[in-house]
């Protein structure tokens, strides 16, 4: 009984102690509870936002979608730069280990040379290291196939198709079109990153340069979600890419070909403009080089090979080239006389050279027999070089400077490429001001004659060509005609919107209209007349009306750095061929400017050219079908180094 | 006359449990009908376990206890001489035709050898037995912390503890035993493992390494915290679904439901975690003998345990050890071993007044 009394008391004892206890446990419990649910509680409620946009953050990623670079065609529609489909192998650097080693293993399946692995290394640094950069473009077939194969191994790395500009043209619109390239790292400091996410090329040069804003288009965005290891997993939303616009420019490529293959192989620029408008039909500058090359990074050695170039392919002489215009402006500086008062009946007799008073020094005509009586219609037609020196030392310089700046000379013609020298129109004060001593009465005389100091680009005597179609309207070139926007609307249609490309108003050159007409007869009359400079090269059956100067100019100094072997050396030291012509006289359609390095003559080597190029886009004539070349009376414009 | 044995408000409960879980894995599990099946089989076999032990009378467990300990006791020594390496620790014990760990018999068997051997005794334990007790305590769980083990080290020396405080392990040397661990923390950092102690740094600071050791933490914190008050929907958890939650069919499959289901959500499946601990307070509560009230007490706390270190560990409050979910978690043996231990819940319910030894 007591033992049961014991346990009993015992017993109640530990049932009062467990209950205790168990009771403890349920407080333990609902403190537990209350802790995990005031932590979730943080975690989904107060802190909702912030989670919220971090779990965004981790899924949604912005992929660019590059645009599709506009294209260019010609005027009559044919492509000039269009976007190839390519295969590229790209490495995205965040997705690899370690470099060197993926490297080598591409390089045993696909040959990938020293000089793209060190342009690939320069893109990765410059770049974030998400983005996926090109080590080796143009892959084979048999490249890409190889490479299918091993992609397992080789985790980062993935062939990717991708545009590519091409220019089926290859060089012959290079000096036009200019070319893109690799964005590098350079170009990267200029640009707007942003702009080009997803693009890999920039327009370098040309139109390309010019152009590249439109060209280029605007960029899209995908954003797309991923998954913990950045794979994607679909897209949520698509802001798509636009297209650059289309440029058609003024240039016709037909012509232009032609009139690059009347050049022949000579160094030289040919540009053709219709003066109306100031549409550029025709920029030849020669020798050219292939844009393709240049794409994707040229080597160093081919570089070199141009740079090094005894011809200076790499140099745009229709831009960039500067001359001395020669006689080709003597029709100018007759206008400048008979707007000062000179007149068209006044004789002067050519005795083969002019002396200023005073001085003994003989300034030489190009005839040393000299050309006898000469009026002012005679003078252009056979060039006389005494007329002019008459003729400019009674104007002076002030006037000649006044009157030729405002047909453009010395002053860029504003077209539509980038980096245009201005040429050189001599005067009192940039002589004092850049050669420190004063302008002497010789120097007006060489100015007269486009000799001198006087430096103009093939570009700038095409543009004063069309002036003087124009009769004095001036225009300013244009290479691009229109850009033509596409668009999509929202039903899924496409727009074309078209923006014509003018060229600014530049206005009237003030002059007589009847001296217009004395000059442009004159003019023709040196195509046209049998005594003319340029009628046995140029001017035989005529179908239209043409008016044309002859110019050659000495050839003032070899350009230094250049390297020159023996044989070479005389024929850089041959003047150069100019001719200037526009045509037909009644409503001129096309003026052109022919510029041939150490051609010889004009009236020999560039005006035949000018007549073709004419014949071609008046008539639809090919006449380069290796006619007896015809010979003429050469005429030389002589500037011997003024001495007062 | 055989009668069977069930309590249904643990039934039902559990019934719950297992269909949520059935639809969380469906989510996390990249709507895998094969997962589904598995957990389906695995969870059929832990309610017939449940079940079946159900049937048993607490007496015949009692009696059975020194020797299912001895057994579980053993094969816990074999599993470190020659069990299979599973994700770099030894647990798996191969017996040919199933793979099992002998430390989930152990959850089982330390709790019933604790109060097997203090009940033995009259209560508050003398210091001889609270020894004894602490020994078949502390055994296991060393070898079970050799493999190792953390998580389960953790959930078993819990519930040994919860038999001694249950016994009346005196308060006051509760206090002393708190303020000796707080001093002694420090010093056992330095023996654990180098991936576990950087799991503790990383607790008191995710974000300092958000793509190394804090990742997991950090990427589950989102994914619950961007679930909002109401989730983002079934199947539709961004964290979840694409991979950045790692187990997420395991060890984090709460942080698959939080975000998913919401803050709302959460507060369901915690009231089902409490209303089922709670009932097995109660089932302690009024069961009249002592070695079942030590072991239904302990049963029930330690389940609630396994939620509040699961829930902690994920939501970044506790480092991760590596406990599951409670039966929402994919995997089989700890299923069957809290099934097993609600087994044992409904027949000390049922034999509440009818013991005697």
């Amino acid at each position: 009984m007591v033992g049961e009394q014991i346990e009993l008391k015992d017993y109640l004892r530990e049932t009062n102690l467990i209950h205790a206890r168990l009771i403890a446990l349920g407080v333990v419990l609902g403190l537990l509870s209350l802790a995990l649910v005031a932590r979730i509680w943080y975690l989904q409620i107060s802190q909702h936002d912030r989670f919220d946009v971090l779990s965004k953050d981790n899924r949604v990623r912005l992929v660019p979608e590059p645009p599709v670079r506009g294209q260019i065609f010609d005027r009559n529609g044919e492509v000039l730069a269009e976007n190839i489909n390519v295969f590229t192998l790209e490495i995205r650097p965040s997705e690899v280990d370690d470099m060197d080693t993926l490297l080598d293993q591409v390089a045993r399946i696909i040959e990938v040379s020293p000089s793209e692995i060190r342009k690939f290394k320069g893109l990765v640094r410059a770049r974030p290291d998400f983005e996926a950069q090109v080590l080796k473009v143009n892959l084979s077939e048999a490249e890409v196939a190889r490479f299918s194969v091993n992609q397992h191994r080789l985790p980062g790395a993935a062939v990717q198709a991708r545009l590519q500009r091409n220019y089926p043209y290859s060089g012959e619109l290079v000096h036009v079109l200019g070319y893109v390239g690799r964005i590098n790292q350079r170009d990267l400091q200029s640009i707007d990153q942003q702009a080009y996410q997803g693009t890999d090329y920039i327009g370098k040069l040309g139109i390309e340069a010019q152009y590249e804003d439109v060209l280029l288009g605007q960029v899209g965005f995908q954003q797309v979600e991923t998954n913990a290891h950045g794979q994607r997993i679909r897209t949520l939303d698509r802001n798509p890419p636009i297209s650059g616009d289309d440029l058609y420019l003024n240039i016709d490529a037909k012509l232009q070909v032609k009139a690059r293959q009347y050049l022949g192989d000579r160094r030289g620029s040919v540009i053709a403009i219709e003066p109306k408008t100031g549409d550029v039909l025709a920029f030849v500058s020669n020798p050219i080089y292939d844009p393709n090359k240049f794409v994707n990074g040229i080597d160093h050695r081919s570089y070199n090979a141009l740079r090094d170039d005894i011809d200076r392919p790499l140099l745009n002489r229709g831009l960039s080239g500067r001359y001395a215009p020669g006689s080709t402006i003597k029709g100018l500086v007759s206008l400048t006389a008979l707007e000062n008062g000179w007149s068209e009946y006044k004789t002067i007799a050519c005795p083969g050279y002019y002396q200023l008073k005073g001085s003994s020094h003989r300034y030489r005509c190009w005839k040393r027999s000299g050309h006898g009586s000469m009026s002012l219609a005679d003078s252009i037609i056979k060039s006389c070089d005494v007329y002019y020196y008459q003729m400019a030392n009674t104007l002076g310089i002030d006037k000649l400077h006044q009157f030729l700046s405002e047909f453009g000379l010395g002053k860029r013609t504003g077209i539509d490429l980038q980096n245009e020298p201005s040429g050189l129109m001599p005067s009192r004060d940039w002589k004092r001001a850049r050669r420190g001593v004063a302008w002497y009465p010789g120097d007006t005389l060489n100015t007269g004659i486009g000799q001198g100091f006087m430096l103009v680009t093939p570009l700038q005597l095409g543009v004063m060509t069309a002036t003087l179609a124009n009769r004095g309207k001036r225009v300013e070139p244009r290479l691009v005609n229109r850009m033509v926007h596409k668009s999509t609307d929202d039903k899924g249609r496409s727009h074309k919107e078209v923006l014509d490309v003018d060229g600014q108003e530049l206005g009237q050159v003030a002059a007589n209209n009847t001296n217009f007409d004395t000059i442009i007869n004159a003019m023709q009359a040196v195509v046209s007349n049998p005594r003319g400079t340029a009628h046995y090269s140029a001017g035989r059956n005529m179908e239209y009306t043409m008016a044309g100067k002859t110019g050659t100019a000495q050839v003032v100094a070899i350009a230094q750095g250049a390297k020159y072997d023996e044989s070479k050396l005389t024929e850089f030291q041959k003047d150069h061929a100019l001719f200037v012509a526009f045509a037909p006289i009644e409503a001129p359609e096309i003026a052109v400017a022919v510029i041939v390095e150490n051609g010889g003559s004009g009236s020999g080597a560039a005006a035949p050219v000018a007549r073709k190029v004419m014949d071609y886009y008046l008539l639809g004539k090919d006449a380069d079908q290796a006619e007896p070349e015809a010979s003429s009376e050469n005429e030389v414009a002589v500037a011997q180094p003024s001495v007062p | 006359m055989f009668r069977f044995k069930i309590d249904w408000p643990l039934f039902v409960g559990l019934i719950m449990l297992s269909a949520a879980s059935m639809l969380v894995l469906w989510s996390a599990g990249g709507e895998s009908t094969r997962l589904l099946i598995s957990q389906g089989v695995r969870l059929g076999v832990a309610v017939v376990v449940m079940l079946a032990l159900a049937q048993i009378r607490p007496d015949s467990l009692f009696r059975w206890t020194p020797y299912f300990y001895a057994v579980a006791l053993v094969l816990l020594v074999l599993v470190l001489i020659v069990g299979d390496t599973g994700k770099g620790a030894q647990r798996w014990l191969d017996l040919g035709v199933i793979r099992f760990q002998p430390s989930e018999a152990m959850k089982l068997a330390v709790p019933m050898m604790v109060a097997w051997v203090l009940t033995r005794k009259t209560l508050p334990p003398s210091w001889q037995n609270l020894s004894l007790a602490i020994a078949v305590l502390v055994v296991p769980a060393i070898l079970i912390l050799k493999q190792p083990d953390l998580g389960t080290t953790i959930l078993i020396l819990m519930s040994g503890a919860l038999i001694i405080f249950l016994a009346g392990f005196a308060w006051k040397h509760i206090g002393i035993l708190a303020i000796l661990g707080a001093v002694a923390a420090p010093i056992a950092y330095q023996f654990l493992h180098p991936y576990q102690q950087r799991r503790i740094q990383t607790l008191f600071d995710p974000w300092s390494d958000p793509l190394g050791a804090g990742y997991h933490t950090i990427q589950s914190m989102i994914a619950i915290g961007s679930g909002g008050a109401q989730g983002k929907g079934w199947t539709e958890g961004s964290q979840s679904q694409l991979e950045f939650i790692p187990e997420r069919h395991t060890d984090f499959i709460f942080s698959v439901f939080a975000e998913e289901n919401g803050f709302i959500g959460v507060v369901m499946l915690l009231l089902l975690y409490i209303v089922l601990t709670g009932r097995g307070l109660y089932i302690a509560y009024y069961t009249k003998d002592t070695f079942s009230r030590l072991l239904a007490g302990s049963l029930a706390m330690t389940f609630f345990f396994y939620v509040f270190v699961n829930i902690g560990m994920v939501s970044g409050m506790l480092p991760v050890v590596g406990v599951p979910l409670p039966l929402i978690s994919f995997g089989g043996t700890s299923m069957v071993t809290l099934m097993a231990g609600f087994g044992i819940l409904m027949s000390i319910h049922h034999h509440r007044s009818l013991m005697s030894h």
